[in-house]
């Protein structure tokens, strides 16, 4: 019933990716519906280690027997076989058991393949040490395919009025990794799935506003809050004033210094994007 | 503009099966009223109330009853502790309550995940907690319990079905729902119809989903409805790559339907295909029935009778599981039956839920910008590809969550519109696996927020399919999605916005009529009832409760 509780120990898919394909990639850090645990919880813990001798005895049978059809890592291969690691009685299987009848019979295309069901415990063994899951990493595949010349033309006809090409370098020298790069000079601050409080690299400018009181008194300051019924304002002299504008005729006038990048969201191709971060990288690479 | 009531509704509750405490087919059958005995209120999943105490005139006056703080895991000092479970771990992840909560005969009924509390609806005092240990699974929240006479029934992330008698909090029975090994996880409130518990699954790593049927008395499995071809011959093959891709094709029923007692047909959205990013192994452009469509299936049997899908070959997780509303009102001159939905593609949809007929398909968020400007002959979105995702990033709206997704939509038979939280947001979607083959589930993909050019509570007008108005909450917050949504006959639409504020607003024209500061993000839609006469206002902010009256 409680076939989990030998699964203590959780390897991160990405880990097994590389180590298969050479592809270098870090965990997820942030599961969206699922895959991580919540409140310390790992949601579908691997499972532990198993037998090295057998597993090394059955990655043998493995790339002698199935690697042809169902591929070296088990993801599908040449021969059409499908992917295993997602096969329903590969995932229930605790050692071959029910494996065995699929290879020992057939099933479908597959012919009946003559193993002992101990080699079929080994192969099981193999198949098991490759985590499982339904999330991938970060990866490291170069994303820097944009013309840097064309990213050039682009910002000198959009974004130079408000940023000088000394300032550009400042900001692309202070993000190395691209895809950041690419993130913070598309929407400063942003950062996590859009909902709730971020980290970025590079902060959001505050939002200021100007606030007009019935009596005609201007209250200026940065917004620390605003709803549809009352907006805080730190004030020069550092005070906070929350000013209550549901039902009255206070009137408020939003700065959001980000807003010509908002405006261009539903405008950018994604070329035009490609271009720029190339560029915003070339600006780097010769600081 | 006033639609009008099923009077079916009404005869078909006739038909009692003689229980007089709990939960009975009349009740769930009755218009919404004193009790809130099912997921939305009643079957129609219009969270409209026939309630109007609480009114334009007398919101004013509304003020707290009590408050209560709910722990996971734990219960208040003197409250009996239930414990179950086929795990070792008693999780403690912060209290959430994102479902429904159950209101009948003066009790009420809360969940999270591994955790069901009945409540004191007079003063928010803990009657009994009952805590599931687990064996893990995807605790990302859990909408709500069902209610037959004296059971309750609800779910839990790994995958058990729990019935308890709701005078003690005592376990009746448990039932395995889905294989644990195989990644599924369960989160919805189940729905009981007659003799039918219905519970739809859920899992992210491209495992078939499914709709299944249980005897509410012993737990017996009844039927099993797959939302993908699952051998050869099952319709719905020829839109799938092999039959290999159909039985991983997911397509997870995970917010509950609305039932119509008339046809006896179960209406429920269906999830995203799988792999949800790397789409090729489905078959490239292939729309990969049933996922991502609205479906009506008969509860006696499990057998389909109609579908309409709403997103051809999603390659954005956006399923299209959103909660269906019923409206029975006058389209294009003639009065009919109908189904509507706000999908999480930024669509909105109506189809006649006789047949499954598309009536209309209207754009509600401005910002999404992953399908072609014109519909197909179906009236579908038609994907463009180039916004799939790209090595390089593409830059698409919405993000991940969707313009809409699991809260709660709400229509009022009184103003004729459709209620629904709404947002328009942008991210960078980068592939990360370029192997045809595919990543499993979620994976191959990277996702990178640009943020929200706005949260709304958006009003649609079911027969033009067009926004009669839309209120952008006011924050200066990267804000999603609002929480959901309830009407009423005193011509009020509860509403949560992103800033903690639980708000009545006018539903005729969109403008906030009271409110009041909760202190946390309202996290569930709000819901209403009568207890001693006196008309409740419930609602959940993370892991507390508040309910609201009149004095």
């Amino acid at each position: 019933m409680c076939r989990a509780a030998f699964r203590h120990h959780a390897i991160p898919a990405a880990f097994v990716a590389a180590a298969l394909f050479g592809t270098p990639s870090v965990p997820a850090a942030s599961a969206q519906q699922g895959g991580a645990g919540r409140g310390g919880l790992v949601a579908y813990p691997q499972r532990p280690p198993g037998n090295p001798a057998a597993i090394e005895r059955g990655k043998t049978l493995w790339g002698v027997n199935c690697t042809f059809c169902h591929g070296p890592d088990a993801r599908g291969g040449d021969g059409g076989g499908p992917n295993l690691l997602r096969s329903s009685a590969m995932l229930d299987d605790q050692n071959g058991e029910l494996i065995a009848p699929i290879v020992q019979k057939g099933r479908g295309a597959m012919p009946a393949i003559p193993l002992s069901s101990d080699q079929i415990t080994d192969i099981a063994a193999f198949l098991h040490s490759i985590p499982v899951s339904s999330r991938t990493g970060p990866s490291t595949i170069n994303i820097l395919v944009g013309d840097a010349k064309k990213g050039e033309a682009y910002v000198a006809q959009a974004c130079a009025k408000c940023h000088s090409t000394a300032a550009l370098r400042t900001f692309a020298g202070k993000l190395d990794d691209p895809k950041t790069l690419q993130q913070m000079w598309l929407m400063p601050g942003s950062g996590g799935r859009g909902v709730g409080p971020n980290t970025a690299p590079i902060p959001r400018p505050p939002i200021t506003a100007i606030v007009t009181m019935p009596s005609g008194e201007r209250v200026e300051g940065r917004v620390e809050q605003i709803d549809d019924f009352t907006v805080t304002l730190t004030l020069a002299d550092g005070r906070q004033r929350t000013i209550k504008t549901f039902g009255t005729t206070a009137r408020v006038e939003l700065r959001d210094p980000l807003q010509p990048h908002k405006e261009l969201l539903p405008i950018y191709t994604d070329t035009d994007i490609h271009n720029v971060t190339a560029y915003l990288a070339s600006l780097r690479e010769r600081r | 503009m006033r639609a009008v009531l099923l009077p079916a509704v009404m005869l078909a509750s006739v038909i009692a099966l003689g229980a007089q405490s709990g939960t009975d087919r009349t009740r769930l059958q009755a218009p919404l009223g004193e009790s809130w005995p099912t997921y939305n209120g009643d079957y129609s999943g219009r969270r409209f109330s026939a309630l109007a105490q609480i009114n334009q005139s007398t919101v004013k006056n509304l003020t707290l009853a009590w408050t209560r703080r709910l722990t996971n895991g734990t219960s208040a000092p003197g409250v009996p502790l239930v414990v179950g479970g086929v795990g070792d771990i008693t999780w403690n992840g912060a209290t959430q309550v994102k479902g429904s909560i159950l209101q009948v005969d003066g009790v009420l009924y809360v969940t999270t995940p591994d955790n069901t509390w009945a409540i004191d609806g007079r003063t928010g005092r803990e009657l009994w907690h009952y805590v599931w240990k687990t064996r893990g699974g995807t605790h990302i929240g859990n909408r709500g319990a069902g209610l037959w006479n004296n059971f309750l029934f609800f779910v839990t992330p790994d995958n058990y079905l729990i019935s308890l008698d709701a005078r003690t909090g005592k376990e009746r029975w448990t039932k395995e729902l889905a294989s644990f090994e195989q990644q599924y996880f369960h989160t919805m409130a189940p729905i009981v119809v007659d003799n039918h518990v219905l519970v739809g699954s859920s899992n992210d790593l491209d495992m078939p989903g499914f709709l299944q049927s249980f005897d509410p008395e012993s737990g017996q499995l009844q039927w099993k409805w797959y939302a993908t071809p699952q051998k050869p011959g099952d319709p719905g093959l020829e839109t799938w790559k092999d039959l290999d891709a159909a039985i991983h094709g997911g397509g997870h029923p995970w917010v509950p339907g609305a039932y119509d007692p008339d046809t006896r047909l179960y209406i429920i959205g269906t999830g995203n295909p799988t792999p949800a990013y790397t789409s090729a192994p489905r078959g490239e452009g292939m729309a990969n029935l049933f996922t991502c469509a609205l479906v009506a299936v008969h509860v006696d049997t499990g057998k389909m009778a109609w579908f309409y899908q709403t997103s051809p070959h999603d390659t954005h997780d956006w399923d299209s599981a959103q909660t269906p509303v019923l409206v029975d009102g006058v389209f294009n001159g003639r009065q009919r039956k109908m189904a509507v939905t706000a999908a999480r593609n930024g669509y909105f949809f109506v189809v006649d839920r006789l047949t499954g007929e598309h009536l209309i398909t209207s754009k509600f968020s401005t910002s999404a910008n992953w399908a072609e400007p014109a519909l197909n002959a179906n009236g579908q979105p038609v994907r463009i590809p180039a916004k799939d995702h790209h090595i390089a990033g593409a830059l698409v709206s919405n993000a991940n969550q969707g313009a809409a997704n699991w809260p709660p939509p709400s229509f009022s038979p009184k103003t004729g519109l459709f209620y629904v939280p709404t947002a328009d947001t942008y991210a960078m979607y980068y592939l990360t696996e370029p192997d045809p083959r595919g990543a499993l589930g979620l994976g191959g993909k990277e996702e990178r927020s640009l943020g929200s050019l706005g949260s709304y509570l958006t009003a649609i007008d079911y027969k033009t399919g067009k926004i009669a108005w839309q209120h952008r909450f006011r924050t200066i917050a990267n804000t999603g999605l609002a929480t959901g949504l309830l009407t009423t006959a005193g011509d009020l639409l509860f509403a949560g916005d992103v800033s903690g504020n639980f708000i009545a607003f006018d539903p005729a024209k969109g403008a906030p009529l009271w409110h009041t500061q909760l202190g946390q993000v309202p996290s569930n839609a709000a819901q209403t009832y009568t207890i001693d006469g006196k008309q409740h206002v419930l609602v959940a902010a993370g892991d507390t409760l508040f309910a609201f009256t009149l004095y």
